[in-house]
């Protein structure tokens, strides 16, 4: 076991832990990920980073405020959402001063193109607020922080996996790690731990999430007595890759493709006869589901076309080259000549674990903090999202909520003390870690995963019914169970990915069943949570957020956070 | 269709040296190579160690050697490779276990041509402006995801000399021609070193590996003219 000792401890190596880290780089600070930094996920983001710089047509963060709770159902906490969209403008100068190769306009500024509901003057029409670098703009994000970091000589802790986090007397006081490599544990004593280790996509079959998107931190969190926040709001992206989920940017739909039917109808004017193609997410997988379930999928089958044909090659080339490519790679499909089959895919977590606006982590609905203990990110629920994310929020979200948190814990670290952890503080990790090596009959982890992804792909997605949440809570019970006796093949200390992979599992079954259960106890449909037997918006009852609570002997309970309302009173959405 | 995969394994716990090994899975044409590696990874031997994180061709986590060349392993189709593949670690960087290697030397390499933007101007207000053409000339070399396929590629690179590849040059190059930039000479210099690109015999190896399809030989002369036209 080997012992550290920091000023602060960053979880995670995506957007939202690196930005934090530069605001730290003047204290001990290190950043512990189980990716080589710039392998996170961050950078598979595409198409762009909204903000209202107006560089292309009269913006203003109002309006970015405003589409940002509408596009989140009115479960979006405004106060939250104005000071993100305010603070988007000045983020994005500066990751602009930092070398960040955006896409310019003629007159050499940062250029911009629509998004999903994105609109000008409160629901006018379509405007141009996502600042994009090709295609690739996460790529650019990511790789641009990561510079930064090199450049004020952040310590990083490459692909060490996180596995417990150390909370005394109600104060986080360190983190233990497994260094892959050796299979060594790591004790990190500090004084400040922030969570910035991203989403838990890979409950569902198909997803655009990457492999290691098993929701660490999250689980880890909740292990430890942190409710999570609205965690029955999950997002599907319209438009993935048929069969592979991997994500075509909603940018396609932003630069002008557009989504067919079987009959080569555009469908969505009839849903959404504003912004049509350019509704939020929500809706567009809904109606993309509907329009399947109506026998109007391709060739009568369960995937619908996005359409480029008529954008041209050029367009294709130099505004949308990664997207083209994966078409062409992956489905052998030129998106110049044929139209592309897609699908809703599952995309983003709006709920996680609660923060106040500085990233502090908090316990219950009175925001009472859990001192030394902060998260950003898609790990963590603000919340900026409410019941479903707009696109280019994302990326707004890790670097403003990024620097938040990183600016207070360093007002923080000025007056916290630190405090030794108790005793052999890795004792129930090492332990684990070995009653997993001993396992060496049962069922593979792999074939558990397979059936977790399949139950939460057929009844805890777009749609949902009380009965087929019931039906997912039991056989997730089923899979727990199964999830005890599994056995692993590996029984080495040296780069043990199928310990890691069981572990990994381990925090997906946690959070699914979080998941499963805030859907079932949320009797009304929201964003990204729709209910067949609720369809209805119910603000009497529902304008709450939901805190999810695990109990010592594993069940669940839940409490409630009011939704802050400041500007915008809650309407019927219609775009 | 059944593949038959020889995979070049090391286990730094057991056997002494590495070793080939056998296995055959059922794949469709359509499947990534990645998708194959991992039903046998679940399915047959866990013990098999490869790194992989997005499966899309972005993070570059998954290079390795594939029918003797560079490439993503989710980047390559199944169809594209035929019915006998070999998969092996790629080469000039120590093997950790079976595909994994120790990417630090290449992490050191990076790191050493200042990799980021250097401006001593107090920046504006708001954003320094760039004109569309300044933009176009260093957009190639934006496009690196740090997969180590062109430096690994390079025979010069497996030697001793010390060279430190087409990647850390790719991503001197990005910064040298953006023109917010004011450290190219700084870079140039290191550049101009034993380790540096007069090392380079312009084999195209690199330019044929990149999965993102960066001219990287091309780079690499454009910095080697910088230095020349300053003698």
């Amino acid at each position: 076991m080997i012992e550290h000792t920091y000023d602060a401890v960053i979880v995670g190596a995506g957007g939202a832990g690196l930005r934090a880290a530069l605001e730290l780089a003047g204290q001990r600070v290190a950043v512990v990920s189980k990716l080589y930094p710039p392998r996170s996920h961050t950078g598979a983001a595409q198409g762009g980073i909204g903000a209202a710089l107006g560089n292309m047509e009269e913006d203003h963060a109002e309006w970015h405020t405003f589409d940002t709770v509408k596009g989140g159902d009115y479960l979006v906490d405004q106060d939250a959402a104005e000071l993100m969209c305010q603070e988007a403008i000045d983020t994005v100068y500066e990751l602009e001063h930092w070398g960040l190769p955006f896409d310019r306009t003629p007159e050499g500024r940062i250029a911009q193109r629509r998004f999903g509901g994105h609109t000008r003057n409160f629901g006018e029409g379509p405007v141009r607020r996502a600042c994009h670098a090709a295609d690739r703009t996460g790529h650019m994000i990511l790789q641009t922080l990561y510079q930064q970091g090199i450049r004020n000589q952040v310590v990083f802790f490459d692909e060490f996996q996180m596995l417990d986090l150390l909370v005394e007397d109600g104060v986080c006081r360190g983190v233990v790690a497994y260094e892959i490599r050796s299979g060594a544990l790591h004790t990190f004593h500090t004084r400040a731990v922030l969570l910035a280790t991203g989403g838990f996509g890979r409950m569902y079959k198909v997803t655009s999430n990457a492999h290691a998107l098993t929701g660490d931190g999250v689980a880890i969190a909740w292990r430890r007595g942190v409710p999570l926040l609205d965690m029955e709001f999950f997002q599907f992206h319209p438009t993935g890759l048929y069969r592979l989920g991997i994500l075509l940017s909603e940018a396609a739909r932003g630069e002008g493709a557009v989504l067919l039917n079987r009959h080569g109808e555009r469908f969505m004017e009839h849903y959404a006869p504003t912004l049509k193609d350019l509704a939020p997410r929500d809706m567009t997988s809904r109606f993309m589901y509907q329009e399947i379930r109506a026998g109007n999928g391709i060739d009568g089958k369960d995937y619908l076309h996005l359409d480029f044909r008529h954008l041209g090659r050029k367009v294709l080339d130099e505004k949308l080259p990664d997207i083209t490519e994966f078409a062409r790679t992956y489905l052998g499909v030129d998106p110049a000549e044929h139209p592309v089959p897609v699908v809703p895919t599952a995309h983003y977590a709006m709920g996680g674990v609660p923060t106040d606006n500085d990233g502090q982590v908090i316990t219950d609905e009175r925001a009472t903090p859990l001192r030394g203990l902060y998260a950003a990110g898609e790990c963590a629920c603000v919340s900026v999202h409410g019941a479903n994310r707009l696109g280019t929020n994302s990326l707004v979200d890790i670097l403003v909520f990024g620097r938040r948190a990183g600016r207070h814990m360093a007002r923080y670290l000025r007056d916290a003390d630190l405090v030794p952890v108790a005793v052999n503080p890795h004792s129930a990790v090492g332990e684990m870690i070995s009653r997993w090596l001993a396992r060496d009959t049962g069922e593979s982890v792999a074939r558990i995963r397979a059936d977790l992804q399949d139950v939460m792909m057929e009844k805890v997605s777009v749609f949902r019914t009380g009965a087929e949440l019931l039906e997912a809570r039991d056989r997730l019970r089923d899979l727990r169970d199964r999830y005890g006796r599994a056995k692993l093949d590996d029984h080495g200390r040296q780069f043990n990915q199928d310990l890691l992979e069981a572990l990994e599992l381990g925090f997906l079954l946690d959070l699914a069943e979080a998941t499963v259960a805030s859907a079932l106890n949320r009797t009304e449909s929201r964003g990204a949570h729709f209910r067949e037997d609720y369809p209805d918006r119910n603000d009497a009852q529902w304008l709450k957020h939901t805190l999810i609570y695990r109990q010592e002997d594993g069940t669940t309970s839940f409490r409630y956070k009011p939704v802050v309302v400041t500007r915008f009173q809650p309407k019927e959405r219609k775009y | 269709m059944r593949i038959h995969f020889r995979i070049r394994r090391f286990n730094p716990e057991g056997e002494a040296k590495p070793y080939w090994a056998d296995y055959d899975v059922e794949a469709d044409p359509l499947d990534r190579v990645l998708d194959a590696l991992h039903h046998i990874k679940w399915y047959i031997d866990g013990t098999l160690a490869l790194r992989r994180s997005c499966a899309h061709g972005i993070c570059g986590s998954d290079t390795m050697l594939i029918n003797g060349r560079n490439r993503l392993a989710c980047k390559v189709l199944i169809k594209d490779v035929g019915r006998r593949i070999t998969v092996e670690p790629m080469r000039g960087l120590p093997v950790i276990k079976d595909l994994v290697v120790d990417m630090e030397p290449f992490f050191a390499q990076y790191r050493s041509v200042l990799p980021y933007l250097v401006n001593h101007d107090p920046p504006p207000q708001q954003e320094r402006l760039q004109s569309p053409e300044e933009r176009a000339r260093y957009d190639d070399t934006t496009k690196c995801i740090l997969c180590a396929a062109c430096s690994t590629s390079c025979p010069i690179y497996w030697g001793a000399g010390g060279y430190v590849g087409p990647a850390a040059i790719v991503n001197a190059h990005r910064f040298i021609f953006d023109s917010r930039d004011q450290a190219a000479e700084e870079r140039l210099a290191i550049l101009a070193e034993r380790s540096g690109v007069f090392r380079c015999r312009t084999i195209f190896n690199c330019t044929d590996a990149c999965p993102r399809g960066i001219e990287v030989t091309h780079a690499i002369q454009d910095i080697k003219r910088a230095l020349l036209g300053r003698l």
